[in-house]
């Protein structure tokens, strides 16, 4: 939306805004917690709050379309794209395309945790929808995998939904998230949090019964002797993000394989001339503020590049 | 008594070291602006937080409306907040900001909406 939104206060006249869900704002909707706006808005917000700025903002501007529940399935090197929308397949030609498809969350499996696949794991951004959105608690004894900050967050909003949340397990050294959100979603209610520590084994044949922790040395390799059981039906997984680079990788956008973000020449840049990326698709960042500056940058490099054409 | 803290007020996430007298902050440092100072003061003398959860809605196009309370509250609060939240059900549409419920628990302050929600599904 900020993209859109600079875009077209940079005089882009005609703007289509393509999304995949029912509404505009992405995970913002369900990030309830306080701490978006501090630096945009110089003051303190919700999610569904700081969406919220955009959506009345670019409701207001006539220049930009908005297609909701479309979903893009092809994207070519000229910046044709097909997508989805209910009773429909459409395609559009773009003279610049930015896109701002966010990350997917790393999963159990990419971290490589021995044992069983019973139910009761769920990425962190999962839990919290299924709690934010649904308003259902996917479980009642929590083990949280890492300390990304939603993780962290989802270990207060599990307490305060009644369930019990038994560990956060760190592999390095120190908090993968925010210090603040390590104070006021864990140290605050208690949570006892293990640094150089692994979850080495899941049990469980239906549901998660309990997991083995062990704690690690610099290398990330176990320490004999150190196991120790944790009961639990849930667990969390909150490693890290990855940026959703699909289509623009289907477009022939060169990408870093270790990250998947767009190997670039400059911000929101990408290989190909008049396709930028902003957002958590360029690069993982901590703070929403910082998305919308740049991606605030990126509307203003798309209209500027149209001026070449 | 010295101790430290760490400063929530922004992502910095500043290590403040605070010389508290019989429960009062006398004195703070390490704090990168004026935030932290008043952070260090209340989180000593009267810790605060702002509560943040989810209601339940009936009739309306979302099922869970989020809400949060318009000031901070005590920290040792929070969870009967959790469950004081769970007894409130939003039947008619609302606006961010609206108020959801007035004088919460008691604390003289409001539960607020953070997202709009209309009738529908």
């Amino acid at each position: 939306m900020a993209a859109a939104i600079s875009a077209s206060l940079n005089g882009v006249k005609d703007i289509l805004l393509l999304e995949r869900d029912q509404y505009l704002g992405g995970i913002l909707n369900q990030s309830v917690h306080t701490g978006f706006g501090l630096s945009y808005f110089k003051e303190v917000l919700t999610g569904p709050e700081y969406a919220e700025r955009f959506t009345r903002k670019i409701g207001q501007i006539p220049g930009i379309e908005i297609s909701l529940k479309s979903f893009v399935v092809n994207l070519t090197q000229d910046k044709v794209l097909i997508f989805l929308k209910p009773g429909m397949l459409q395609t559009v030609k773009a003279k610049a395309l930015i896109m701002a498809t966010g990350c997917r969350e790393k999963t159990r499996e990419m971290v490589h945790i021995a044992g069983t696949r019973p139910a009761g794991i769920f990425s962190a951004g999962l839990a919290q929808k299924l709690i934010n959105i649904e308003g259902l608690l996917p479980g009642n004894k929590v083990v949280v995998v890492g300390s990304g900050d939603i993780g962290l967050i989802m270990a207060r909003r599990f307490i305060l939904e009644g369930a019990e949340v038994k560990a956060v397990i760190e592999i390095q050294n120190q908090s993968r998230g925010l210090v603040r959100n390590l104070v006021q979603c864990v140290y605050d209610f208690d949570i006892p949090v293990y640094f150089n520590h692994k979850v080495s084994r899941i049990y469980g044949r239906d549901r998660v019964e309990k997991v083995d922790v062990v704690k690690v040395n610099e290398d990330f390799r176990e320490i004999p002797g150190t196991k120790f059981e944790l009961e639990c039906d849930t667990l969390l997984i909150s490693v890290g993000l990855i940026p959703e680079n699909e289509l623009i990788e289907m477009a022939g956008v060169a990408l870093d394989r270790k990250s998947n973000c767009p190997l670039s020449p400059e911000l929101n840049k990408t290989s190909i001339p008049g396709l930028f990326v902003c957002g958590n698709s360029y690069k993982v960042y901590d703070i929403a503020d910082s998305v919308t500056r740049d991606s605030e940058i990126c509307g203003k490099m798309a209209a500027e590049y149209l001026l070449t054409l | 008594m010295m101790k430290n803290l760490t400063c929530i007020e922004c992502p910095l996430g500043c290590v403040l070291s605070v010389d508290v007298e019989n429960c009062k902050l006398a004195k703070v440092s390490g704090n990168k602006c004026p935030k932290g100072e008043i952070y260090a003061k209340a989180e000593v003398e009267d810790p605060q937080r702002i509560f943040t959860s989810t209601v339940l809605c009936a009739g309306l196009d979302l099922k869970m409306l989020p809400v949060r309370t318009n000031q901070p509250i005590p920290k040792n609060k929070i969870i009967d907040a959790g469950f004081e939240v769970k007894k409130i059900k939003v039947t008619k549409r609302v606006c961010a900001g609206d108020i959801i419920k007035k004088d919460f628990l008691g604390l003289q302050v409001d539960l607020i909406a953070t997202r709009p929600a209309s009738a529908g599904k």
